[in-house]
């Protein structure tokens, strides 16, 4: 892919905090007019990424271009090209909704006009009409971040830059939220959102997985998912806790969750079982994860149905996030 | 460019004004604050003590001692409010705190009087109140009653003209510096608390994220302010005029254009504060930090021609002390700006610092 075709190119981006990583050496190639996503735990990195690619944080190192500029040191003139959207209600509680859009409007030195004209079809857009002279502080979670998208989006910017956009929102408002960005990148605009939810990472064109600093995991979430170098074993049982105790012992289990009466299991992958076990010298017979599971569960006597399901994306996530392989000893 | 420069900053001083129209305990404090901070000092400042308590032992209790006694309890400086019988006595009543001064008059009190080499009695001031002891000191030079037959008049060897003040009242030479400390104390803090208070609240990640420029920025906050401190310079100054009967001889207008320079200085001086304050707890702390050397040092309180010189330097880097000198010049002695030309330069000098260093020192970063 050329340089052009990319909103967002960043190679080598680390950022330190005194002797924290908090970003260590990330690269990143996002294209234009897709909604690309960052997903991760708190503390993975994810706004401090986002701040480092529209210069408000400086980096440690590494590079950065974003719509073709070089950042940090063409940060001004990227300001005008971006719209950012903080993950708390950052427009003025103490000024209504239409003195937040109008002031907007003039830091942007839009045209009076045409000002007049987007602050209008913001408000058609966003449903604004209903609480435009009411003090944004007085505005539900739903309603202000309306309010702020419609703000950050006034002055058509190409990348728009959401930063946990969806933390203090209903999910109606959610999937409301979510038919807006998929609008904007029908227009053409690009979008970056970091979030801690799996449905909402599931919509994105492109996914990047934070954890600790490092992208551990990216590519099209369908992609990710199928590509899931574990096995995703489900059983279901009435006695789960005699199916956790049974299962204790299997050096292949990488993480088990449970789901109501259900639990779900990550499996390493035959390979890398054989080799852990001839280490051991042990040597466990190389059967499928979902007989293997069959086996131990027969041998301590508790009935259950197991069978092998397709990979969530929350798998991929807990497989990608999961901490580097256990010595079984 | 220009235009578009100047659409931000009035969209930041439009947005200023909105936000400090709503919010009403501001706009208490704009008009408040410093209407009862000038009826509080203008009255409660007064350097004319009167009615010291004092205590008197007379062991001469002479017709000439009582009389003594009569004329400095006349004067109305020192009240006598108690008889001790001897001098320690006296002194223990100084050491509690009941009386402040005390007058002691030996038995030989008649046979001093005629030896001109003797001090005749003894006044004990409690050193410990500034003001008092100047006050005290003063009856020390009471003539003595003289006897019948001997003339013999005094004349002082200078005769001392006070212009400006020929009444020597305190309201006049307090209240025209009072204006600048009311001043000095609500703007400070109202700068300093405005930007941090985005900084608290997050508006201030929005705004770094747009084209506004931090000089812009700057000026945009500090525009709607100047505003409320000429409100309050008319505030304080009606009161000065219609309360304390202060004469303003000189004229208004420089008087106005000196209140503007000296309300942008310390509008500055709030900026810098707010740009190195992260809370606004911090905020209004250095503040404050700020504010009492400007009283104590600008010579509003004390002389400036008291202070040790590093302490002069010091109250040089004061906006409020060259705005002193410029309310006591054009209020009083009817002085132009052309004539104060150096205080009104030091505080031209002063803003110019304080803006650059403000807007160099606010970076639309957030590290």
């Amino acid at each position: 892919m050329s340089g052009e075709e990319l909103a967002i190119e960043a190679r080598g981006l680390t950022r330190r905090f005194g002797s924290l990583v908090a970003v260590n050496g990330i690269e990143l190639h996002i294209p234009r007019g897709r909604i690309y996503g960052f997903l991760g735990p708190n503390g993975s990195g994810k706004s401090t990424t986002i701040r480092m690619l529209c210069g408000l944080i400086k980096p440690s190192g590494g590079t950065i271009r974003v719509l073709g500029l070089d950042i940090p040191q063409q940060s001004e003139l990227l300001r005008r090209r971006v719209g950012y959207m903080t993950q708390r209600f950052s427009l003025w509680e103490d000024l209504s909704a239409r003195e937040n859009l109008n002031f907007m409007a003039s830091i942007y030195t839009l045209e009076p006009r045409h000002a007049t004209q987007r602050i209008e079809a913001a408000v058609r857009e966003y449903r604004l009409q209903e609480f435009l002279d009411r003090p944004a502080g007085t505005l539900s979670g739903g309603q202000k971040q309306r309010l702020a998208l419609a703000a950050a989006t006034l002055h058509e910017p190409q990348l728009l830059l959401l930063d946990e956009p969806t933390s203090a929102v209903d999910p109606q408002s959610r999937r409301d939220f979510w038919e807006s960005l998929f609008a904007l990148t029908a227009a053409g605009t690009t979008i970056l959102v970091s979030t801690h939810y799996m449905d909402e990472a599931e919509r994105c064109h492109g996914l990047a997985i934070l954890d600790q600093g490092n992208v551990v995991a990216s590519g099209a979430p369908a992609q990710l998912m199928h590509d899931l170098p574990l096995e995703v074993v489900e059983i279901e049982a009435a006695d789960t806790s005699a199916v956790r105790v049974a299962l204790r012992g299997l050096a292949s289990l990488r993480s088990l969750a449970q789901l109501g009466l259900r639990l779900h299991a990550l499996l390493a992958p035959r390979a890398t079982r054989a080799a852990t076990s001839v280490g051991a010298g042990v040597a466990p017979p190389a059967t499928d994860g979902v007989e293997q599971v069959r086996a131990l569960l027969a041998k301590a006597g508790v009935s259950a149905t197991v069978r092998r399901a397709a990979a969530s994306l929350e798998d991929v996530f807990v497989g990608a996030t999961l901490p580097p392989e256990r010595d079984p000893h | 460019m220009l235009p578009a420069s100047l659409r931000r900053i009035g969209a930041i001083a439009v947005k200023e004004l909105r936000q400090m129209s709503r919010d009403r305990l501001t706009l208490g404090m704009v008009i408040g604050i410093p209407l009862m901070q000038m009826l509080i000092f203008g009255f409660g400042i007064n350097n004319d003590v009167r009615h010291v308590h004092a205590g008197v032992v007379d062991l001469a209790n002479t017709q000439a001692s009582r009389t003594l006694i009569a004329d400095i309890g006349a004067s109305q400086v020192i009240d006598f409010v108690v008889r001790p019988t001897g001098i320690e006595a006296l002194r223990k009543l100084v050491v509690s705190g009941q009386i402040q001064a005390g007058l002691y008059i030996p038995p030989d009190f008649e046979r001093r009087r005629l030896d001109a080499t003797r001090p005749v009695a003894q006044v004990i001031v409690d050193g410990t109140h500034p003001g008092v002891d100047i006050a005290v000191r003063a009856i020390a030079t009471a003539p003595l009653p003289v006897r019948s037959g001997q003339l013999q008049r005094q004349q002082p060897a200078f005769e001392v003209l006070t212009e400006f003040n020929p009444e020597r009242r305190t309201a006049v030479q307090v209240v025209p510096a009072l204006i600048g400390v009311i001043l000095n104390m609500t703007m400070v803090i109202f700068t300093a608390i405005a930007l941090v208070r985005e900084r608290e609240r997050g508006n201030l990640e929005l705004l770094i994220m747009t084209p506004v420029r931090s000089s812009e920025l700057m000026v945009g906050k500090l525009l709607p302010y100047v505003a409320v401190g000429l409100i309050q310079t008319t505030i304080v100054l009606l009161t000065a005029i219609l309360v304390f009967d202060v004469p303003v001889v000189g004229s208004l207008l420089e008087l106005y254009l000196g209140a503007g320079l000296f309300i942008a200085a310390t509008l500055g001086l709030g900026l810098v504060i707010s740009t190195l304050a992260t809370t606004q707890f911090q905020a209004m702390q250095l503040g404050f930090f700020t504010m009492l050397p400007s009283i104590l040092l600008s010579g509003f309180a004390f002389p400036y021609e008291g202070m040790p010189r590093a302490v002069q330097y010091l109250a040089q880097g004061l906006p409020l002390t060259h705005f002193v000198e410029i309310l006591r010049g054009v209020i009083l002695r009817g002085a132009t700006l052309a004539n104060l030309w150096q205080p009104v330069a030091k505080l031209s000098v002063f803003l110019l610092v304080a803006m650059a260093l403000a807007a160099a020192r606010f970076r639309k970063r957030l590290d």
